[in-house]
């Protein structure tokens, strides 16, 4: 029998109510973009033709799914079960955030009736970053259904499959951690190309990879800090501090290192004067570091990181600093030259919003109704 | 954990990445030989926009108006419906052509056609692609997925996607060759070079306008120079004229590894629009971190065959034991 329990309860709750009619604005929007052409709906231009559909739904929002790519570099790779319990709702919401930055991808696509040709090997071009990241984000869309198959067979009762599944599920875990760490690098690598347009204190050309990698990481496994913290609360279930907390130790040198690049390839490059230049794009710097930093300092103390309370705070301070660092390179500090503007259009905003009440929604569909989180007394 | 085990297998994976700070970048690529190109004059302009009507012409495209009224085509820059503009650029009373102060010049913008463009680097489908002979940046609509990479990897925020077009495409200057159009596989010159009355935008291979451009800046100004029209090696249509004060900078002989479509000007190219760009090619940088990191699919290959073998091991031990 398996230790992992769904969650009991209604389904139609009142926030649920409250999401899907979110959800039903965006998808009108979205209608209105299919049949009026993205202009219609979205503020992206020619000077800035990657609004927040790209940058938040797929390039934040893939990291912010980086919690089951995390997890099983954790949990299979360093071989510590002990962080077992935390996998499947993580690789639930992995699932449904990649699904959904997959979707944003789609019909951010202006001429979507054509995505095929990415997979078409006659059109590649190995030049192309772009190319790298869609083949392994569709491809890692993939293992992740198959990552969270057994879930789903255990529900039916499908022993067989589920025998044979887990005879070969090793070899879609180790594509599991490979995919994100090709494709979480090369989000960061798309700036490389944008060259002078991107703010000199993010442009960091061959060090981007890294970075963006690294940062990709700490956010993987603060969501699931802040999925688990959230669950607890929400579900009225125990909490599962001492194990986040433990946790927190790969978050320490994740951090750690990550600055200690992005630190030096300042000096390095002589750009620390950007950072106290007292401009928008200084100032957004010091802002970012202050949310990487922030955690670093709860983390590093045992009686901090032992409070759920400090804890969950240096979780979101992280979620934000990685979206903010991604922010402020793509769009922020973004710069095309003179005579070009960006900011979201309010249906621009309630699309992304429409998009992240559908995956909330399906994720308590799901843990309500599958055993993904682990029962309480193993906990 | 056999910590041994686990370093072993992720060395593949971990000297690829390492190795981002240190790739061996490809150098920019060549200028081909007979690449084509245009140089653009703008002390020879004298704001007709001869050119951006005959491109719209030629190129079947409508006029952008601002306001209501259709008396001229207005856009203020390039779109999906403009290819190719002239500007104006005006200091303090204007009162002197091609002057800094005081002064005012005509200024061009279009695709730069550049020898090592990033909107062919960074296509994932290669919809983008650079002629091999010619070198004219070409577009095939029919493979092109929307992505827009392209527009976030030009320097010059040349191509257009059609926005307000549930079915837009991207839109540039093609050298007026794009398939139903063949102007230069036919021998003609592009639409806005054949009109231009002063050869203000001229057309040649981009070696023979490279050494034009440098001819008219080894002029002393007020020399008599004699300026072709149409082609660069035509020598019937000619006229002669005092060289004026240009600036000693031929905007796309280096910026980003050169352009086929080259600016002089009397005023600093940064005033008349064009942006400060380092000679090396960011298509060049990015593709030396593509090419490092994933060169034969080898290093990736070796990191799945490690991690599937640490996975494996590790999940069959958890099956005895939880930890």
């Amino acid at each position: 029998m398996s230790e992992h329990q769904p969650v009991e309860g209604k389904i139609f709750t009142l926030p649920f109510m409250f999401l899907g009619v979110l959800a039903a604005i965006g998808l009108y929007f979205l209608g209105v973009r299919f049949i009026d052409g993205m202009g219609a709906v979205a503020n992206i231009n020619s000077g800035y033709p990657w609004g927040i559909w790209v940058v938040y739904d797929v390039v934040v929002g893939t990291a912010l799914a980086c919690g089951g790519y995390a997890l099983a570099f954790v949990i299979y790779v360093l071989n510590k079960g002990k962080y077992h319990p935390l996998i499947r709702p993580a690789i639930l919401a992995s699932l449904f955030g990649y699904a959904l930055g997959g979707f944003g991808a789609f019909f951010d696509m202006g001429r979507y009736w054509q995505f095929y040709n990415i997979a078409m090997p006659s059109n590649w071009n190995f030049n192309s970053v772009m190319l790298e990241v869609g083949l392994c984000v569709i491809t890692y869309i993939f293992v992740l259904f198959i990552e969270f198959a057994p879930t789903v067979l255990e529900t039916i009762g499908a022993k067989k499959a589920l025998r044979w599944l887990n005879k070969v599920l090793f070899f879609f875990i180790a594509l599991g951690v490979l995919l994100p760490t090709m494709h979480q690098s090369s989000l960061g690598s798309l700036l490389i190309i944008m060259g002078a347009k991107v703010h000199p204190l993010w442009q960091s050309l061959q060090w981007l990879p890294l970075m963006a990698l690294l940062s990709a990481l700490t956010m993987g496994f603060s969501i699931v800090i802040f999925e688990a913290s959230f669950s607890a609360v929400g579900f009225n279930r125990r909490p599962e501090t001492p194990l986040l907390a433990r946790l927190s130790k790969a978050i320490i040198w994740l951090i750690s290192v990550f600055l200690i690049v992005r630190l030096t390839e300042l000096v390095l490059r002589d750009k620390l004067g950007f950072v106290f230049a007292g401009d928008l794009a200084g100032n957004m710097f010091l802002l970012e570091l202050a949310l990487f930093v922030f955690p670093l300092l709860v983390m590093l103390f045992r009686g901090r990181r032992d409070n759920a309370r400090l804890l969950l705070l240096a979780a979101v301070s992280l979620l934000f600093g990685g979206a903010l660092y991604r922010f402020n390179a793509f769009l922020i500090t973004y710069d095309p030259g003179p005579g070009y503007s960006y900011f979201p259009s309010v249906p621009e905003i309630m699309v992304t919003v429409g998009i992240v009440a559908i995956e909330i929604m399906a994720y308590l569909v799901f843990v309500k109704k599958l055993p993904v989180l682990h029962s309480a007394e193993h906990a | 954990m056999k910590r041994r085990d686990f370093i072993k297998a992720a060395a593949g994976g971990a000297a690829a990445l390492c190795g981002a700070g240190s790739v061996e970048a490809r150098p920019n690529k060549e200028p081909l030989e007979n690449a084509v190109g245009i140089l653009y004059d703008a002390t020879l302009c004298v704001g007709c926009k001869a050119c951006v009507r005959a491109c719209k012409e030629i190129n079947d495209l409508p006029p952008v108006t601002q306001g209501e009224e259709v008396q001229y085509d207005a856009s203020r820059g390039v779109t999906g419906a403009t290819y190719n503009v002239i500007k104006v650029y005006k200091n303090g009373t204007s009162e002197v052509k091609d002057r800094e102060i005081d002064g005012f010049s005509f200024a061009k913008k279009s695709c730069m056609h550049c020898v090592d463009p990033g909107c062919v680097s960074s296509c994932p489908v290669s919809a983008m692609t650079k002629h091999p002979v010619t070198g004219i940046v070409q577009y095939n609509p029919d493979t092109c997925i929307g992505c827009r990479n392209c527009m976030v990897a030009c320097p010059f925020n040349i191509p257009q996607y059609e926005f307000h077009d549930p079915r837009g495409q991207i839109q540039k200057c093609f050298f007026c060759n794009q398939a139903g159009v063949d102007r230069i596989s036919q021998g003609l010159l592009p639409g806005c070079v054949d009109v231009c009355p002063t050869g203000a935008t001229l057309f040649g291979t981009r070696k023979d306008l490279l050494a034009e451009a440098k001819r008219r800046l080894a002029a002393k100004p007020g020399e008599t120079l004699t300026y072709p029209r149409g082609r660069v090696t035509d020598q019937v249509h000619t006229h002669e004229k005092a060289a004026p004060e240009y600036q000693q900078h031929i905007y796309g002989e280096h910026e980003v590894g050169g352009t086929q479509v080259m600016h002089i000007a009397g005023v600093p190219l940064k005033k008349l629009g064009m942006p400060e760009l380092p000679e090396r090619s960011y298509a060049s940088i990015a593709e030396g971190v593509q090419h490092t990191l994933y060169k034969g699919m080898i290093a990736p290959a070796i990191a799945l065959a490690g991690l599937a073998y640490v996975v494996k091991r590790n999940t069959s031990q958890s099956d005895q034991d939880d930890e």
